[in-house]
C-alpha cells in the first residue's frame, strides 16, 4: 500500500470579499447617489446638516486609522481639524486659492503635523502619545491666537465665492458634495488600509507591540505612517469648515466637541472595521444635530459624554460588536 | 534696582507661588497616573468640581475656602474610591484599560464639565478670602497672600502625604502596588483595596487643589482644560511616581510660565510650557527627576 494516494482535502473557499477597486467603485457610487438625493431635496438646511454629519464621518474615520487599527489614542483631533481649517484661511488669504487646492495643502500640513508628533512621542508606548496630543492642541491654539494674519483670537471671516463651480445650485450644495466625496474617499482609504499589509501590521502591534516587533513588524515605521495618514485626513476634514460657517475663531475651531466626537464615534460604532466610525458618526452627529435644534447645545455634549461612557463600559466592541456577538 | 531685574525677581517669586498650586494639582495625579497606572485625564475636571463646590459653600457659609476644601476631602475620597470600583470592574479586570479606559475618563471629564455648566452656569465663580487683599512687600518683591496661603497649605498637604507614604504601613503598600501588585498579594494584602484607597487620596487632592485654585483665580466650568496639559506635563517631568520630583517640576513649571508671561505677554505662556513637555517627552521620557525604567 505504499503507492496509495491520499486525496488532497479540497481547499476551503476563500471568503468572498470585495477587492480594492470594487470597494472604491462602490464608495463612489454611494457618493453619487447621495449627491443626487440631496439635490432632489434642494434645501439649504439639508445641505448644512449633511455637511455637518459628513465632516464627522471623515474625522471619525481618520481617528480610527490610528486609534482603532493601531490602538494609539489621539486626544488632539481638534488640533488637526483646526490646522486644516486654518490652512484654508491662511492659504486662501495669501494666494487667493479656492477650496479644492486648500484641501490638498491642508492634507500636507496635517500629515506633517502627524509625522512630527509621531516622531517626538511614538517611540514611547502607552499613554504618552495621548498626552502629547493633548498638549499639541494647546500649543497650536496658542499660536493661532497670537497669529494676527489669520485673525488671532478675534477670528476670521471667509466669504463664499459668488459663482458656484460645476453647475451646483448653491455654494452650500457644492460644499456638501465636496465633503461627501471626501467622506467616501476616507472610508475607501480606511478599508484599503484595513485589508492591506499595513493594516495587518497595525493590528499586530495593537494586540502586542513587543511580540509584533519580535516577529519582524517594523512597528515604529507603521505607526508613523498611520499617524501621518490619520493626521492628513483629519486636517482634510477641517479644511471646508471656514466656508461652512463663513466665520472661524480659535475657541470653536479647537473646541473640545471635535476631540470628544472623534473618539466617541468610532468607539460607539466599533473600532475594528471601517463601518464602525461610519455608523457611530452618522448616529451620533444626527443625534447632536437634533439635540442642538430641539434642546440646547450644552445638553448635546452631555449626551455624547454619557453615551460614550455607557458604551465603553457595557459594549467595548461597539455597535458592530453587539451584532457580531448575537450572530 | 534695575526694573528688568525687579520684574524678573517678581516673576520668579510669583512663579514659585503658582508652582505650589500646580504641585497640589499634580500630586494627586502623580498617585493615580504615576503609581497606579490609571490615566485619569478627568483629574483637572474634578479639581474644577472641587473649586466650584468650595465657591458655592463659601457663598453660603462664609467659612475660609481652604478650610472648606479640607473638609470636602473625605467626600472626594469617597467619590474617587467609587470611581475606581467602576474603573476596575469594567476595564482593569478585563485587561483592556488602554483605549477603553482613556475613553472612559475622557467621557467622565465631559460629564463633569457639562454637568457643572448645567448646574451652576457657565459664568466665573470666585471667593474672597479674608487675607486676599493683603500683600507683603519685601523690598522690590511683592508677595500677595492670595497666592502665598494656598501654596503653603498645598505644600503642607503634600508633605503630610509624603510622610504617610514613607512611614505608614498602608502608605508603603501603595508605593509597593506601583511596583509589583502580585508580590503584594503574596503578603496577604489586597491590591485592589490598596488601589481603591490610593485613588481616593488622589481625588481628595484634586478637591484640595480646587479649593486652592479658586482662592487664586476665578474659576469656570471649563477651567480644567488648561490644567490637563500642565498637570500631566509636571507629573511626567517629575518622573511619574516621585512626589519630590513632582513638587520640583511644579515649581520650575510655574516659574517658566510666569516669567514668560511677564516678559512676552500671558497669551504665550501655555505654548512655552507645553513646548517644554514635548521636549522632555522627546529627549528624556523618564522625566527630569526620574530614574531610568
Amino acid at each position: 500500500m505504499s503507492d496509495a494516494i491520499i486525496p488532497a482535502l479540497p481547499r476551503p473557499a476563500p471568503p468572498r470579499r470585495l477587492g480594492h477597486a470594487g470597494f472604491w467603485l462602490a464608495a463612489a457610487a454611494a457618493a453619487a447617489i447621495l449627491i443626487l438625493a440631496l439635490r432632489g431635496m434642494g434645501s439649504e438646511y439639508a445641505y448644512f446638516a449633511a455637511t455637518f454629519v459628513l465632516q464627522y464621518v471623515v474625522l471619525a474615520t481618520a481617528w480610527n486609522i490610528l486609534g482603532g487599527y493601531a490602538g494609539y489614542v489621539n486626544f488632539g483631533a481638534a488640533a488637526f481639524f483646526a490646522a486644516g481649517a486654518y490652512t484654508t484661511v491662511a492659504v486662501g488669504k495669501a494666494f487667493g486659492l479656492g477650496l479644492l487646492p486648500c484641501i490638498g495643502i491642508a492634507a500636507m500640513v496635517g500629515g506633517a503635523l502627524g509625522l512630527g508628533t509621531g516622531i517626538l512621542t511614538l517611540r514611547l508606548r502607552g499613554a504618552y502619545f495621548a498626552i502629547a496630543t493633548l498638549c499639541l492642541s494647546v500649543v497650536l491654539q496658542t499660536f493661532i491666537v497670537n497669529w494676527s494674519y489669520v485673525g488671532g483670537s478675534r477670528g476670521a471671516y471667509i466669504l463664499r465665492p459668488r459663482d458656484v463651480p460645476f453647475g451646483f445650485d448653491s455654494y452650500g450644495g457644492y460644499l456638501c458634495a465636496v465633503v461627501l466625496v471626501l467622506a467616501a474617499a476616507a472610508i475607501a482609504i480606511a478599508r484599503s488600509i484595513e485589508v492591506s499589509r499595513l493594516g495587518l501590521g497595525l493590528a499586530a502591534l495593537r494586540d502586542d507591540e513587543a511580540a509584533a516587533e519580535a516577529a519582524g513588524v517594523p512597528t515604529l515605521r507603521l505607526k508613523l505612517i498611520a499617524t501621518s495618514i490619520s493626521g492628513a485626513m483629519m486636517a482634510v476634514a477641517g479644511a471646508p469648515l471656514p466656508y461652512l460657517g463663513s466665520y472661524i475663531e480659535p475657541t470653536s475651531a479647537f473646541g473640545l466637541s471635535y476631540a470628544v466626537n472623534a473618539i466617541a464615534m468610532p468607539l460607539i460604532g466599533g473600532t475594528a472595521s471601517w463601518a464602525g466610525p461610519l455608523i457611530g458618526a452618522v448616529l451620533l452627529s444626527s443625534l447632536q444635530q437634533a439635540a442642538t435644534v430641539t434642546i440646547s447645545s450644552a445638553a448635546n455634549l452631555l449626551i455624547v459624554g454619557v453615551v460614550l461612557v455607557v458604551f465603553v463600559c457595557v459594549a467595548p466592541r461597539g455597535i458592530i460588536g453587539l451584532f457580531r456577538r448575537r450572530r | 534696582m534695575d526694573p528688568d531685574l525687579a520684574l524678573l525677581l517678581n516673576g520668579v517669586v510669583s512663579g514659585l507661588l503658582l508652582g505650589g498650586l500646580y504641585a497640589a494639582a499634580a500630586a494627586g495625579l502623580s498617585i493615580s497616573f504615576g503609581m497606579l497606572d490609571v490615566v485619569n485625564i478627568a483629574h483637572p475636571a474634578f479639581m474644577v468640581l472641587g473649586a466650584l463646590i468650595v465657591a458655592l459653600l463659601w457663598a453660603a457659609t462664609g467659612l475660609d475656602p481652604l478650610l472648606l476644601s479640607i473638609l470636602l476631602a473625605p467626600a472626594f475620597w469617597a467619590l474617587g474610591a467609587g470611581l475606581y470600583v467602576i474603573y476596575h470592574h469594567f476595564f482593569e479586570r478585563r485587561g483592556d484599560e488602554a483605549i477603553q479606559g482613556l475613553a472612559f475618563f475622557f467621557g467622565v471629564m465631559f460629564i463633569v464639565e457639562v454637568g457643572l455648566v448645567l448646574a451652576v452656569g457657565p459664568e466665573q465663580h470666585f471667593v474672597d478670602a479674608a487675607y486676599a487683599a493683603t500683600t507683603w512687600r519685601l523690598g522690590e518683591i511683592d508677595v500677595p497672600l492670595r497666592m502665598l496661603v494656598p501654596a503653603t497649605v498645598a505644600l503642607a498637604a503634600i508633605g503630610a502625604l509624603a510622610l504617610f507614604l514613607r512611614h505608614s504601613f498602608t502608605g508603603r503598600a501603595i508605593a509597593a502596588v506601583a511596583q509589583d501588585r502580585d508580590a503584594l498579594r503574596l503578603l496577604a494584602i489586597d491590591p485592589i483595596r490598596i488601589k481603591r484607597l490610593a485613588f481616593g487620596i488622589s481625588l481628595a487632592f484634586a478637591g484640595l487643589a480646587g479649593g486652592a485654585l479658586v482662592v487664586v483665580q476665578p474659576v469656570d466650568a471649563w477651567s480644567g482644560h488648561v490644567f490637563i496639559g500642565r498637570v500631566f506635563a509636571i507629573v511626567i517631568m517629575g518622573g511619574l511616581s516621585s512626589l519630590g520630583g513632582c513638587v520640583l517640576a511644579a515649581l520650575a513649571f510655574g516659574v517658566v510660565e510666569n516669567v514668560t508671561a511677564s516678559f512676552f505677554g500671558p497669551s504665550w505662556s501655555p505654548a512655552v510650557a507645553f513646548g517644554c513637555l514635548l521636549l522632555v517627552l522627546a529627549v528624556r521620557p523618564q522625566g527630569l527627576f526620574g530614574r531610568m525604567a
